[in-house]
């Protein structure tokens, strides 16, 4: 994956797999220390703890179309290359958090990428689900949270193209603001 | 910062055509989101058939699957007529997402040289 928001959007897909209803995505870019966090936290139905054991080697999957599950060991090779590592944390019935750590400054370490097509990407394809979008930088942060927007909706479809319309600009203004013109 | 305010209004406009809108009857368009289709580019590709729907104006679902098992010709897009078979294109990159909207969803011509499998209408 060449940007780390692919690796968030790859990452998610489990979370839906596992029948979560609300997903919160964490991105804490903490300059001073050199690390940068990104945090998948779902409400699924969790993973068994023998599964657990295996869930980042990429021969083993709980699918049948295929006999390799690639998308953890490359976030977690992605992160022990850039000087960090990968810890995955589930209880069954509650859900699964997934925490991947970079060295910000690592030269192996992929830009963050689309963020903005990635959340777009998250919200058209599941409008059922609910996502919360926390990005850290410096002392600045922007949030996210789906069920906000769909409460102001009053039942209009959040993926309505004119609804994903005004997110992208609510996003990109956004992130914009975070960075500060730094990004 | 967009404001909740522009959203409001956005609803006002929305609501006026929201008893049109249900889903029977609709053409459907599947975008692979497995760990490969999402490698190969099906953001890219999302994004291109929505910005396709609105320029045209189109009342359609689309919707996500996940890894088939044709890894090596994602990124994958089934496009679904009602009644009709469900076609797979493979390989698609942004520039043929116009050309499957044009003739296949809206002429109801399947662009065959870029069909990577079929799927009986029913079939699943």
């Amino acid at each position: 994956m060449r940007e780390l928001s692919l690796h968030i959007l790859d990452i998610v897909q489990n979370s839906i797999s596992a029948t979560a209803s609300l997903i919160n995505i964490y991105i804490n870019e903490n300059l001073e220390g050199d690390l940068l966090t990104i945090k998948i936290r779902d409400n699924g139905r969790g993973i068994p703890e023998e599964q657990l054991l295996h869930i980042t080697d990429p021969f083993y999957t709980t699918r049948t179309t295929r006999e390799v599950g690639l998308g953890l060991s490359l976030f977690r090779q992605t992160a022990r290359r850039s000087g960090g590592g990968l810890e995955i944390k589930s209880q069954i019935g509650a859900g699964t958090e997934v925490t991947a750590f970079f060295a910000h400054s690592h030269i192996d370490r992929p830009p963050m990428g689309d963020i903005k097509g990635t959340l777009l990407t998250l919200i058209a394809l599941n409008p059922d689900l609910d996502f919360t979008y926390q990005h850290l930088y410096r002392d600045r942060e922007f949030f996210l949270d789906t069920r906000v927007i769909k409460e102001e909706l009053e039942g209009i479809e959040i993926n309505q193209q004119a609804v994903l319309g005004w997110l992208g600009e609510f996003i990109k203004k956004g992130l914009e603001d975070l960075y500060g013109g730094e990004g | 910062m967009k404001s909740l305010e522009e959203l409001k209004q956005l609803r006002e406009s929305l609501q006026k055509d929201m008893l049109a809108r249900n889903s029977a009857g609709k053409a459907r368009i599947v975008i692979g989101m497995g760990t490969c289709g999402i490698a190969a580019g099906a953001r890219e590709i999302l994004q291109a058939v929505l910005q396709e729907v609105k320029t045209r104006g189109l009342d359609v679902i689309v919707s996500q699957t996940g890894c088939i098992g044709m890894c090596e010709k994602e990124p994958l897009l089934d496009v679904q007529l009602p009644g009709k078979d469900r076609i797979t294109y493979g390989n698609v990159k942004k520039e043929d997402v116009s050309r499957i909207i044009v003739e296949h969803l809206i002429n109801g011509n399947i662009v065959e040289d870029l069909v990577v499998a079929r799927l009986e209408e029913g079939g699943e």
